[in-house]
């Protein structure tokens, strides 16, 4: 039997008289990849940082890791999501590997990913001095997504992890989240560019005017396989 | 809370400073300006002035200390690293408590450079027990910092929080500010009685205010 990593039921949020999520209910099986579409505004970043607990939603319930985030331990769950924003959420005074090792220092007691085989896996050169501010968007949204690794969360929230990223970074970032697939890590990832990240997806979510308008099988389900061109050795953290 | 933790906050938020020195030089420059500033609108020499030096003193402190705790939490609204930070397990205890050390720290420096320039100003000298001095500064600024950092995170998420910020602040920091006035009354025995009496209380201010602050603050910090 699959199991179910997050569940959300009849979910709305309201900022004002703003419904940016409306009823929206969705299961997400552990080692599934999800694609959320939608135009700007549709709720797709809303229902992400919901996911991930940094906003509680007006009506509804989001249950993560079997357990009601909000009756039970939200801080034990949270623990074990990975998310990434928009924005860096790295400090933009410190050079790559000191903001790692300062969010690794947060995660006491855990086995995480050492700051240095996190930014290898993600291409980057761990001994790269450079203030994270002077980073190109490109390797600032790299050094963000090994920031998300670092505790190794069981479940992945991407919000537009491929904005302003090359081709081939954005290729190497699919490759390197494939294999998070195999190690029965939930990913759920927004963007704009379908056709990017379709190939990586077991179910595709559309969402408009925050309801959810379909949620269709990806290609990955259909075919079993990544269909990525087969350039260079995918990154990997362990 | 873990002082593992509060140590990294601590450690981090020291290594920020010290690479940009943004709080400390605004605060310096600020503090030094309004000393300047008081000495060239009032005679220094006369002795009406010398009796109010220590008010000056005080408010230069406070208003150069709220133009840098405006700032606290600037680095982590910036990038969204504070949602980062909310979902790591670190307690958020731990989190305020690094960032009040770190910015009474900086005030502490500002005060260490601004007293010798400000004696040298207003040609002070020390009157009573100057060591007493070294025992309400701390206090005082600790008072000071605890609230004004509490206060910043709570008005994040507030529009005009520079304006936000001092209001609130001040008049909760009017009944410490009394108190650390109100420790160079005379020299007498009711003088040193009353002297002792708001010692404690501003001890006391700061037990009471610094654990309702960190009980508080994780309510402040997953606020949406």
């Amino acid at each position: 039997m699959t199991s179910i990593i997050a569940e959300c039921e009849e979910v709305s949020k309201l900022y004002g008289t703003f419904a940016a999520l409306r009823k929206v209910s969705a299961r997400l099986e552990r080692g599934r990849c999800y694609l959320v579409l939608g135009e700007n505004g549709a709720g797709k970043s809303t229902l992400l940082r919901t996911l991930a607990g940094l906003l509680k939603p007006s009506y509804g319930k989001v249950r993560v890791f079997g357990t009601d985030g909000a009756a039970e331990d939200p801080m034990e769950a949270r623990e074990r999501i990975g998310y990434m924003s928009h924005a860096t959420m790295l400090y933009d005074e410190f050079s790559g590997v000191a903001n790692l090792r300062y969010f690794a220092s947060l995660y006491r007691g855990r086995d995480c990913v050492s700051p240095e085989d996190a930014l290898r896996g993600v291409g980057l050169d761990p001994s790269l001095v450079r203030p994270v501010g002077q980073y190109s968007q490109g390797m600032k949204q790299r050094a963000s997504l090994a920031r998300v690794l670092i505790s190794r969360p069981e479940l992945l929230l991407l919000d537009e992890p491929f904005s302003n990223m090359d081709i081939g970074s954005a290729h190497q970032m699919l490759r390197l989240l494939d294999t998070f697939r195999t190690e029965q890590r939930t990913i759920v990832l927004t963007t704009h560019q379908r056709e990017l990240a379709e190939p990586l997806a077991d179910f595709v979510l559309t969402l408009r005017a925050g309801a959810v308008v379909s949620l269709e099988e990806g290609p990955y389900a259909k075919r079993g396989a990544l269909a990525l061109a087969a350039t260079g050795a995918a990154g990997s953290v362990r | 809370m873990k002082p593992a933790y509060f140590l990294m906050h601590l450690k981090k938020d020291l290594q920020l400073e010290w690479r940009s020195k943004d709080a400390i030089n605004s605060m310096l420059f600020f503090a030094l300006l309004v000393v300047v500033l008081f000495s060239l609108a009032f005679d220094p020499t006369r002795a009406v002035s010398r009796q109010i030096a220590g008010g000056i003193l005080c408010v230069a402190t406070m208003f150069a200390a709220v133009s840098a705790l405006n700032q606290a939490w600037a680095r982590e609204l910036r990038n969204q690293v504070l949602d980062a930070l909310r979902m790591t397990p670190a307690p958020a205890a731990s989190l305020f408590l690094g960032k009040a050390l770190a910015n009474f720290l900086f005030v502490m420096v500002v005060e260490v450079v601004l007293a010798p320039v400000f004696v040298m100003f207003y040609n002070l000298h020390a009157l009573g027990n100057a060591w007493l001095l070294l025992l309400v500064l701390p206090l005082g600024t600790w008072a000071l910092i605890v609230n004004g950092v509490f206060f910043a995170a709570l008005s994040i998420r507030t529009r005009n929080r520079e304006l936000l910020l001092p209001l609130i602040l001040i008049s909760d920091f009017y009944s410490s500010a009394a108190g650390d006035g109100d420790v160079g009354v005379g020299d007498s025995d009711g003088g040193n009685r009353i002297r002792c009496l708001w010692i404690k209380m501003l001890a006391a201010y700061d037990v009471i205010f610094t654990t309702v602050c960190m009980m508080l603050f994780e309510v402040i910090l997953h606020a949406e």
